[in-house]
């Protein structure tokens, strides 16, 4: 449903949500599953929280510091997943990385995620694009450190 | 100087390209591209004198130990050490550090102290954490000017009598500023402290002469300066090698030892260098050392240096440039472009065939300083060209447009 957007429609989604970054904000309720995502090879430090009820992700937010690539990765996701089953999280989550790794994946599913569909002609980049896609996947699987 | 002949001399600059665009290496404070000469003299050791050194009855095992014991000799006349007994090799600046901060362990003693700078780099920083939790000593920090400098004055406030050891970058991995070693040792030996040069980022660029500045130490490695990486130097003066403990034990090293555990250890250097040493690299880093001599020291800080008055001259011109140490002396340029992260200004870069580097380059209490989440750095060699950097100032006047890195149709 996508493959109309233009590459310059794509770049203005990437701004768009790196100057004006969806559900940033923290919170210590501890109902919330955190992760904290660093990295030894980058300087992107983001924190994912996440609340879940009755397997539904209610609440989606991150705070933290990072590049136009995973400031608005991480946006993108926060609004894409908020209000999805987990199981539901889980499929976008896979075909977003698949996308990433340039295998063949269900964009329509994945929303405005599909602007970092090009990450691969970085390939240095790939670990911004999925920062805060790891994290999520790690409180997914339960396999969360608390930050 | 011959550029275009130095440049053929490099295979990384016989028309290599990156992202379809010519190859731009300004990553050079990490680590250099290696002549043609060093490459020709690795490969020479592996395919005709392939043996281990120290010990072989043969001759091929021979040839191996004089080129072994000439490089320390090599190394000696090109940093101006007394003795090749002051050489010792290691696998980079790093292991050169920890190796000294190891060594002189038992030389400390609750209530001394060590000082730093804030804008040492992790390898010249944690080892001293290590050694100063294990003994009880405190850290100190020279505190920096208001550009970024050390200076004379901002020493003498920091050193007492309790400063047992003073461990500085002689230039900035990050600034680029060069400290006045020379004036330092002075100051440093007034309190009887040992004073320890980390020369990863000086002694590619300059002439560095260890007598002249009187400095008890100093660590640097070989592949920042045209040799293979996995080698590099600790020099110190020979009375303190003699008194150092080895951080690494083994083959090599000793003389003889028995079933009650007493050992006898070799004398410096080869007390330090306990198991089958990086033959390849140091036979590399001869190479490279010759290299550079035929160049000549004085002329590659003199390319350097106009490099980097060139690149700042064009860099001032543009406004969506921060410079953050265009005063600084060495080929190393610290900058953002404005509104832009520096990783995505670093993928910018990297799309236009210019390597860089981003983030906070290893000296993390720096930033603090800067008062940024992170810098590009651009760093020069003396095989780069006024020409790339005319399209590095082109490429970060429209690094607005930073997104072009993954969205430009080519």
């Amino acid at each position: 449903m996508h493959f109309s957007l233009t590459n310059e429609m794509m770049r203005e989604i990437i701004m768009d949500h790196y100057t004006n970054p969806r559900n940033r904000k923290e919170t210590d309720n501890p109902a919330y599953q955190t992760v904290f995502m660093d990295s030894t090879s980058c300087i992107d430090k983001i924190y994912i929280q996440a609340l879940i009820e009755n397997d539904v992700l209610v609440d989606v937010i991150w705070h933290g510091v990072g590049c136009a690539i995973s400031t608005a990765s991480t946006s993108i996701m926060s609004e894409l997943l908020k209000g999805k089953t987990v199981k539901e999280a889980n499929y976008i989550l896979q075909e977003y990385l698949k996308m990433i790794h340039e295998e063949s994946y269900d964009a329509d599913v994945l929303d405005e995620a599909v602007v970092f569909m090009n990450t691969s002609r970085q390939p240095a980049r790939i670990k911004c694009a999925t920062i805060g896609w790891n994290g999520m996947e790690e409180i997914l699987k339960g396999d969360k450190k608390h930050g | 100087m011959d550029i275009d002949k130095i440049r053929e001399d490099f295979p990384m600059l016989r028309g290599l390209k990156m992202q379809g665009k010519p190859l731009i290496y300004f990553d050079n404070a990490a680590t250099s591209l290696k002549p043609k000469k060093v490459l020709d003299a690795i490969y020479d050791y592996y395919a005709s004198y392939c043996a281990n050194s120290h010990r072989g009855d043969y001759d091929i095992a021979h040839r191996v130990d004089v080129e072994f014991e000439e490089t320390r000799k090599v190394v000696a006349n090109f940093i101006n050490a007394k003795s090749e007994n002051e050489i010792v090799f290691t696998s980079n600046t790093s292991m050169g550090l920890n190796m000294i901060a190891y060594g002189l362990m038992k030389e400390l003693h609750e209530g001394d102290e060590i000082l730093l700078s804030e804008a040492e780099h992790a390898s010249n920083v944690l080892p001293w954490f290590h050694v100063a939790q294990e003994k009880n000593v405190s850290i100190k920090y020279i505190p920096l000017d208001s550009k970024g400098r050390l200076t004379l004055a901002n020493l003498k406030k920091s050193l007492n009598e309790h400063t047992k050891i003073v461990a500085l970058a002689h230039v900035s991995n990050v600034l680029g500023y060069i400290l006045d070693a020379s004036s330092f040792a002075k100051e440093i030996h007034k309190y009887g402290a040992y004073f320890v040069l980390d020369g990863a980022q000086s002694v590619p660029h300059m002439k560095v002469d260890v007598k002249e500045i009187d400095c008890d130490f100093l660590c640097f490695s070989g592949h920042k300066m045209l040799a293979p990486t996995g080698i590099g130097v600790l020099y110190g003066k020979y009375e303190l090698l003699e008194k150092m403990d080895p951080l690494l034990s083994g083959g090599g090293m000793n003389t003889r030892f028995d079933m009650c555990g007493n050992v006898s250890l070799q004398v410096p250097p080869l007390k330090f260098e306990a198991g089958t040493p990086n033959i390849e690299g140091v036979i590399g880093l001869k190479a490279a050392i010759e290299y550079l001599n035929e160049i000549g020291m004085e002329n590659i800080d003199k390319r350097e240096r106009e490099l980097k008055k060139y690149a700042i001259e064009g860099l001032k011109k543009l406004d969506n440039v921060i410079l953050y140490n265009e005063d600084s002396e060495s080929g190393i340029i610290t900058f953002n472009i404005k509104d832009v992260f520096s990783q995505d200004a670093g993928s910018y870069f990297n799309a236009k065939g210019i390597c860089v580097r981003t983030g906070l380059h290893c000296a993390k209490i720096l930033t603090d300083f800067l008062n940024t989440d992170g810098t590009v750095r651009a760093s020069l060699a003396f095989y780069n060209t006024k020409e790339e950097i005319d399209t590095f100032i082109e490429t970060c006047r429209n690094g607005g447009n930073f997104l072009d890195a993954f969205f430009a149709d080519e």
